[in-house]
């Protein structure tokens, strides 16, 4: 049984990984896995969508540290969406929100993102 | 009336694939005990961070030792305590780091540590190098939660 799914997307200019089930400790090298292979495309407009994550530890909330700088040097982003209330808390204890955009909805993060990408 | 809480022990061994085991487990026992979903989500938390620093740390990564979570009821609290005989690590001497400026470096470790602490009422630390390390973690109800105790 997978308890942990991560599923992309690819729109115009901009990655959607859809989250799933928990992110812990065992299933946070899912994610990484699915950063590095963002990466390693060189698609670094990338657009999280937590709707389905129900469960977010530290270990989980560490790829997205040790993936941002990467991205942001090649002046892409990781912007986050669509988070329960339970889930943006964790994120919210660490201080994630100064460093990271987060939206209601993953078409706002999508939009905000098109226009940071016009000329 | 609410069943009396007791004193439950679980023992895992020290891979991440038991971390779900964990957490449903202080999950239930937290319920009982009479914590809303809210507090019950925090405690579920610090005790993933604790069994994960064991994991990492003290058994680092070796899939075969033994983390027991021994979980009691206090009156107005639940103690949750992890033991591990691996290698001693007291994050209690360390200090706590300044959150901005630890996020502004993009530094990923401790944030367990920072959890624990912001979940918990109080977080102690016991170790005995060589022998028995322990992490324990209390939780109080606050007055608007019925304790099922007696």
């Amino acid at each position: 049984m997978a308890d942990f799914k991560v599923h992309q997307r690819d729109g115009e200019g901009v990655s959607v990984i859809d989250l799933k089930g928990y992110l812990d400790a065992h299933t946070a090298p899912d994610l990484e896995n699915a950063f590095q292979k963002l990466l390693n495309d060189r698609k670094f407009n990338i657009v999280v969508n937590c709707r389905e994550l129900t469960y977010i530890s530290s270990a989980g909330l560490g790829v997205f540290m040790a993936f941002i700088e990467d991205v942001r040097k090649n002046k892409g982003d990781i912007k986050l969406s669509n988070m329960s209330p339970k889930v943006y808390n964790v994120f919210d204890l660490l201080g994630f929100p100064i460093l990271y955009e987060i939206f209601k909805d993953e078409q706002e993060a999508v939009v905000r993102f098109r226009a940071q990408l016009k000329p | 009336m609410a069943a009396k809480a007791q004193k439950l022990t679980k023992t895992i061994e020290s891979r991440t694939d038991n971390l779900l085991e964990v957490r449903e487990f202080v999950l239930r026992a937290a319920r009982v005990f009479g914590f809303s979903e809210e507090e019950a989500s925090k405690i579920v938390l610090a005790v993933d961070e604790a069994c994960t620093n064991v994991i990492k740390h003290a058994y680092q990564f070796a899939p075969d030792r033994e983390i027991e979570i021994v979980i009691q009821p206090v009156k107005d609290r639940m103690q949750i305590t992890v033991i591990d005989d691996g290698k001693s690590f007291n994050p209690s001497i360390a200090k706590l780091p300044d959150l901005k400026q630890h996020l502004s470096h993009y530094r990923r470790g401790g944030l367990g540590i920072y959890l624990m602490r912001t979940l918990m009422d109080k977080v102690e630390y016991k170790y005995a190098p060589g022998k028995k390390n322990e992490v324990r973690l209390t939780k109080y109800l606050t007055a608007s939660e019925p304790s099922a105790q007696g």
